[in-house]
């Protein structure tokens, strides 16, 4: 399977203090990916590298063996809040939309094709039905599938999702990975994480990210690694899926 | 009221001055639209304060003061715009620095103007009935302006308004249209200031978008709604000002702030009605 991310030697540090080192990775095509880690681990600094939001002080990126600014186009991403203000004056439509910039013509509004692609995206995620309500209406989990549907729009073909259930009950978490593994069949998809246990049983390879990286499939996920991890002994519970 | 339509009808300073609350309201209700969602009303204070550096330093020049503001108000919506974009951490400090700054320059080239002639009052909280034909065409043209690219680029300034990660991920340069939506935001400071001054700018551009905001939830409503209540709150504050001979510009502000508290309690009482119906 063909490479399609490639994270060479790379090291960031927003002060003095590196945030990720020495990081070395390959993401094949096709692959899910689950990203996790402790607080300030470096999960989401990892994502910004990779979509080109901050470059590395040191190292090389390539996305579809491109710049990271330059590859990015065919990314889907999934930030673990929202960056907007909740209150702004938008549906969850004209939110959905905003994924087909960059596929859509530049001038004027959308098109009726882009309408289209954001409403299917909307029935993917299931929430076609309030694609008329206003963003400050919804509840986590429905703005959460937005976030996702917004992703989708643009078709892309890799996922990148940030702690995509962090603010969700845990239904509407096991409902989203469900669609993920879907997704899985025509997409690479990378998923932050704090839950390890749960994750382990829909994704492909654990990248463990403490500063430094170490890469595992999931069998291989013992209480040892993540007690390495994370420096002091984790519960785990058994999922079975 | 027979004298304000008498006024209306033989003099053309009043024709003048109520096309040019007309003409104003268009790009007040767009921009002031974006001003408000994006809250960004403080760096227009900013940008408005320092076309008086603009104007003082066209007089004293002997140039065109109108020609001055549109200069001195796109300078400051790049700088405005750069520190948005960079110098976030210190956004309150940078923006009262040349708010101020601004206006002492122009104050200081105004008092050096040979035979110091020139009207401040008249900058700083504007002079409606003083409109010529020449300032007329000069807002239409703005307003020309303003509504060709919002209407070409809508997708991209919502975007870039609404969530300024994600729009840079699609691949919308933000830098680019930040800076374009604050030069707009400055041409209307520009076209305002004739109606109310320099002073008062700020709250024209903020007063018909935020009562727009309580009744309507999207962004095009909101500017249609917005310049609709621009016109009415300029029209109205003007012909209540004509016959006691007030001050145009204040008495549109205080129409103005009246609308909004109206608009306030009026959209509270709406959501609590809704809320009771909702429950019975």
């Amino acid at each position: 399977m063909d490479t399609i991310i490639t994270l060479d030697n790379v090291s960031f540090s927003y002060t003095n203090i590196p945030v990720v080192r020495d990081i070395n990775l390959a993401i094949s095509e096709g692959e899910f990916l689950g990203v996790i880690g402790p607080n300030a681990g470096g999960k989401s600094t990892l994502l910004k590298l990779i979509l080109g939001l901050i470059q590395p002080d040191k190292g090389n990126i390539k996305v579809f063996g491109k710049s990271p600014g330059k590859g990015r186009s065919r990314i889907g991403y999934v930030p673990q809040y929202p960056a907007f203000a909740r209150d702004f004056p938008i549906n969850v439509l004209d939110a959905v939309l905003m994924g087909r910039l960059g596929e859509s013509r530049w001038y004027g509004g959308y098109t009726q094709e882009d309408k289209d692609i954001a409403m299917n995206s909307l029935k993917a995620v299931e929430i076609d039905n309030i694609c008329n309500q206003t963003i400050d209406s919804l509840s986590g989990g429905q703005l959460q599938r937005v976030l996702i549907a917004r992703a989708l729009a643009s078709r892309p073909d890799i996922l990148i999702l940030d702690e995509p259930t962090a603010n969700i009950d845990v239904r509407a978490e096991e409902d989203i990975f469900a669609l993920l593994k879907q997704y899985n069949d025509h997409m690479t998809i990378i998923v932050v994480s704090h839950d390890i246990g749960f994750i382990s049983g829909y994704v492909d390879r654990v990248a463990c990210l403490n500063q430094t990286l170490l890469c595992h499939t999931t069998s291989e996920i013992s209480g040892k690694t993540i007690e390495e991890l994370y420096g002091a002994p984790v519960k785990m519970i058994q999922h079975a899926h | 009221m027979t004298e304000l339509f008498s006024a209306l009808m033989n003099y053309s300073f009043m024709q003048h001055a109520f096309i040019a609350c007309i003409l104003s309201s268009i790009g007040c209700g767009i921009i002031g639209t974006y001003v408000v969602v994006k809250r960004v009303g403080f760096l227009a204070g900013g940008i408005a304060h320092t076309v008086l550096a603009g104007m003082g330093i066209a007089y004293f020049m002997e140039g065109s003061p109108l020609v001055g503001a549109v200069i001195a108000a796109l300078f400051a919506a790049i700088f405005m715009s750069v520190v948005k974009l960079r110098w976030k951490q210190q956004e309150d400090i940078l923006v009262a620095a040349f708010w101020s700054v601004g206006m002492a320059v122009g104050i200081l080239f105004i008092s050096r103007t040979p035979g110091y002639s020139v009207d401040l009052m008249s900058f700083l909280f504007g002079n409606i009935l003083l409109v010529s034909k020449a300032d007329l065409l000069l807002m239409a043209a703005l307003d020309i302006i303003i509504v060709s690219i919002v209407f070409l680029f809508y997708k991209q300034f919502m975007a870039a308004v609404f969530d300024e990660e994600f729009a840079r991920l699609r691949g919308i340069k933000i830098e680019i249209y930040y800076t374009a939506l604050m030069c707009m935001v400055a041409l209307t400071v520009v076209l305002l200031i004739q109606i109310v001054g320099l002073i008062l700018v700020m709250a024209l551009l903020i007063f018909p978008a935020a009562c727009a905001a309580q009744f309507f939830h999207s962004l095009f409503k909101m500017m249609i709604a917005a310049t609709a209540l621009c016109m009415l709150m300029t029209i109205s504050g003007l012909s209540i000002a004509y016959q006691p001979d007030l001050p145009a510009g204040a008495t549109i502000i205080v129409v103005a702030a009246l609308f909004y508290v109206i608009s306030i309690i009026s959209s509270t009482l709406i959501k609590r009605r809704q809320k009771k119906s909702a429950v019975y």
